[in-house]
């Protein structure tokens, strides 16, 4: 008897949708929603069978045995496990207060319940991974526009010009928005591409700026100057929505195009032909304003100024520019009931100063590196519990010797994840999630030009004594004594609550694994009130940023060269792995085993190193050694791994030790923060490279 | 006569490997054989932008298979509409197949100690749908295409 599941993929964060042919709690086959993606999946999608049979990930409830991060653990059964866990939280919260409890994700639409359950102990505290990716972007949209990141959606498919800062579009792969790149190319449509080595997408490219590392805000103020210069940007639409447009004229002027090729070493007759072209483009012309863009100092201030260009092309709301995704209320429909709704907002100031401190940043997740500052320190006040759902800051934040050293202050540390995360290994209890197959979730509403509410069903039963997060957390809230947020018994009960207010029925989602709110794409007709600075225009000089004592618009400092000898490390995404979470996955790393070190060619000629020789990295107490891949295409300042290898946790045998681990060199980073943005600068770092003694000369041995 | 191709549109290609896992998740293989493949050459600067391309290969499914031909079992064989394929109850694992195939594309699957090589997902084919590594292409440039008698 074979039946379908529909649900959503959990290999990586995109969360694309999929059917599931099932056969006998076997799974058969796994596809794209033909229905959103025409069948369309990528190798990690594919891949999600073989996590499914993959023993190397927690099997049942565990609680630490020995010292923290010992790996002895003691196999327990939930009952105990959460008895502990509630038991724990209680006595903290009993010494220190309710907000001495922190819980953390890792972004995504499914925050609602764990948001809920840490609202409902009454803390404050509630956080995810951003600091290490989205914030600066998702700030800057806001000073801009007044609408964070996921305020604007891009119209790929009917661009004629895209334009991508580092955002290595094809790599990432999220696949419905790769299939509109490449339609967009296939219909003639431009693509340039900047970065400091050359990637997946570049390679697509129709024009390809290779620039020193960290000037990517030097290369948007040219391209600013340049624009004004050759009248190349929407007069009618910043004359209408645009506030202190003047200052801009002035900020700008020195930044001409000569100066911002010198500075980026890119020729300006190239920059100058690229801006006449996209006057011809405009509006169809998309600047990207990058994803994870916690990498430099100005990385906030270079997406700002990403976003002007965005606005002198008049892209807003407008075919092949940027979009506001479309709400069930903009379709005449209702969204699905929040749990956190029905919680009080705990009236007390959160731990990670934001909102009172730091006024700027948005309150929603905070910034999770600025609580390690109050574990440590106890300031302002002390927390304790540190709660990780599906967030693993020992690989996503740098530096986790300096994270394992706040981290001795605190009493609890709980990871809630489907695999042994490096933080989860260091943790006093692991309750294990069922991975995606094998849990449901609650219905989501996913915005866009069509909104439409999906949900994943579950596709087969767990293979071990593992729980869905609605489960572990309604367990865990009935033990603390605050389970009536949390109003339901099973999955049916949870997702009729929620759908409450919308008039669809569970039954609803059998035919395509989601209800759209519409069957054509809704436009605005104004966009007049869309805007929801303080001023409700798009600022050039933004209100909120000035209170801080922030400039809206930064003058420009050159990042410093490396050091002789050394090299600006920097990172990123392959699309066969989604960082730490696939490097076990026993196909994915068949495909992709261990990272390498892309270095120069002409600097690694110098150091003696040739392609797959062993090189050492070494920042300043740390060294990872990997295999050199020696390469024309990288900037001869910086060398490139991709993120989430080096992982240190025996019981993942593949990917115990294999390749190198970019956060662990990047010491001292962990709270280098852009002070505007709220992103970590991660390619703040130098190191030291040389070819490594392991490199054999000739064999000893028999 | 061949009556089927994959053909790779390989400006749609972006390398993602998706078409190699589709694969072997499909015909449930471990980690070790690898029905079809995409590979690039190095990269080379064109107009300024570094650029390769991408091919994929699975099996030609020749019009005289040398891998029918040598095997002892009579377990290849080659369809009516071209489809070279393995009859799992008569292979025996000998791999003669490997050693006569130009290209050693047949492949030992060690978890059942037989042979296995593409054969466009014959079972799918035969219910009207397309290979694995087709349907699945993460940006639809793989093309399972019915080549017309002239």
């Amino acid at each position: 008897m074979s039946r379908t599941a529909w649900s959503m993929c959990g290999m990586c964060s995109v969360r694309c949708p999929i059917k599931v042919d099932v056969e006998q709690n076997e799974i058969r086959w796994i596809e794209g929603n033909p229905h959103i993606l025409g069948g369309a999946l990528c190798a990690k999608g594919s891949a999600g069978t073989a996590l499914r049979k993959d023993s190397e990930r927690p099997q049942r409830p565990l609680i630490r045995k020995a010292g923290r991060g010992a790996g002895q653990w003691e196999a327990v059964s939930w009952y105990t496990a959460l008895d502990y866990v509630a038991d724990k939280l209680k006595g903290i919260i009993k010494k220190y207060g309710p907000e001495s409890v922190m819980l953390s994700t890792r972004g995504g639409p499914f925050q609602d319940i764990p948001k809920a359950f840490v609202h409902a102990l009454g803390s404050p505290n509630f956080t995810n991974h951003d600091s290490g990716c989205g914030r600066n972007v998702h700030h800057a949209s806001k000073s801009v526009y007044g609408v964070g990141r996921k305020g604007l959606i891009y119209d790929i498919k009917n661009a004629r010009h895209l334009v991508l800062f580092g955002r290595n579009i094809l790599a990432s792969l999220r696949i419905a928005e790769a299939n509109q790149v490449m339609d967009m190319l296939e219909a003639g449509g431009s693509m340039t591409y900047i970065d400091v080595r050359q990637s997946l997408t570049g390679i697509k490219a129709t024009r390809f700026f290779q620039v020193r590392p960290g000037t990517d805000y030097a290369l948007a103020l040219g391209m600013i100057n340049e624009i004004l210069q050759q009248d190349a940007w929407d007069k009618e639409f910043v004359d209408r929505y645009v506030s202190d447009f003047d200052a801009l004229l002035e900020f700008i002027e020195p930044y001409t195009v000569e100066w911002a090729a010198k500075e980026c070493g890119v020729k300006a007759p190239k920059i100058k032909k690229f801006v006449k072209e996209i006057k011809g483009q405009r509006p169809r012309v998309i600047f990207h304003p990058g994803w994870m863009l916690a990498r430099y100092s100005d990385s906030f201030y270079a997406s700002r100024a990403i976003q002007i260009l965005n606005v002198l092309m008049g892209n807003i709301e407008q075919e092949g520019g940027q979009l506001f995704p479309k709400t069930p209320a903009d379709c005449g429909g209702k969204g699905v009931r929040s749990f956190d709704s029905l919680v009080p907002k705990p009236d007390i100031k959160r731990a990670d100063g934001v909102g009172w401190k730091f006024r700027h940043f948005d309150k929603g997740p905070g910034i999770f590196p600025f609580f390690y500052d109050a574990i440590a320190n106890e300031d302002p006040y002390p927390v304790k519990a540190m709660i990780c759902y599906r967030h693993d800051p020992f690989n996503c934040f740098p530096d986790p010797a300096a994270q394992k050293d706040a981290l001795e202050n605190a009493e609890l540390l709980v990871s809630i994840d489907t695999h042994y995360s490096e933080f989860g290994w260091f943790s006093d209890v692991i309750l294990p999630e069922s991975m995606y197959l094998e849990r449901e979730t609650p219905i989501v509403v996913q915005k866009g030009p069509k909104p439409r509410l999906i949900m994943r069903q579950r596709a087969v039963e767990p293979r071990f004594d593992t729980k869905p997060n609605w489960e572990i957390f309604k367990l865990l809230a009935d033990r603390m004594g605050c389970g009536h947020y949390f109003p339901y018994n099973n999955i049916e009960e949870l997702w009729k609550w929620q759908l409450e207010p919308t008039g669809v029925k569970i039954e609803d989602f059998n035919e395509k694994g989601f209800v759209p709110y519409t069957d054509e794409p809704v436009m605005y007709e104004s966009i007049e009130d869309k805007f929801k600075t303080p001023s409700g225009k798009i600022e050039i000089i933004s209100g909120v940023l000035e209170e801080a004592g922030l400039p809206s618009l930064k003058p420009y400092e050159s990042p410093p060269k490396p050091p002789k000898g050394r090299f600006r490390l920097v990172f990123g995404r392959s699309p066969v792995h989604a960082h730490g979470h696939t490097i076990n996955n026993p196909l994915l790393h068949e495909l992709f085993p261990e990272n390498t070190l892309w270095i120069n060619s002409r600097v690694a000629n110098k150091l003696g190193i040739k392609e797959n020789d062993w090189v050492d990295v070494i920042a300043d107490s740390v060294k990872g050694t990997i295999k050199a891949h020696v390469t024309d295409f990288i900037h001869p300042e910086a060398v490139y791994t991709v993120h989430g290898f080096g992982r240190q946790i025996p019981l993942q045998s593949r990917a115990y030790h294999a390749g190198m681990s970019d956060q662990k060199l990047q010491e001292g980073l962990l709270m280098h923060l852009d002070k505007a943005g709220g992103g970590l600068c991660l390619c703040e770092k130098f190191v030291t490279v040389r070819r490594s003694s392991r490199n054999p000369r000739r064999r000893v041995e028999l | 006569m061949n009556k089927y191709s994959i053909y790779l549109n390989s400006r749609r290609c972006i390398g993602c490997h998706g078409c190699e896992v589709h694969c072997k998740t499909n015909k449930n293989l471990p980690v070790g054989p690898l029905l079809c493949e995409i590979t690039h050459e190095p990269l080379k600067a064109v107009k300024g932008v570094p650029k390769t391309e991408f091919h994929f290969r699975s099996c030609y499914h020749c019009e005289e298979p040398f891998c029918a031909t040598i095997c002892p079992t009579k377990a290849m064989q080659k369809r009516d509409d071209g489809i070279v394929f393995i009859d799992d109850e008569k292979c025996i694992g000998c791999m003669a197949c490997a050693g006569a195939c130009p290209w050693g594309i047949p492949q030992l699957n060690p978890a059942t100690g037989k042979a296995v090589k593409c054969d466009y997902c014959m079972d799918r084919v035969d219910r009207g749908l397309k290979p694995a590594c087709v349907t699945k292409c993460t940006t639809h440039a793989l093309k399972f295409v019915t080549i017309n008698e002239v």
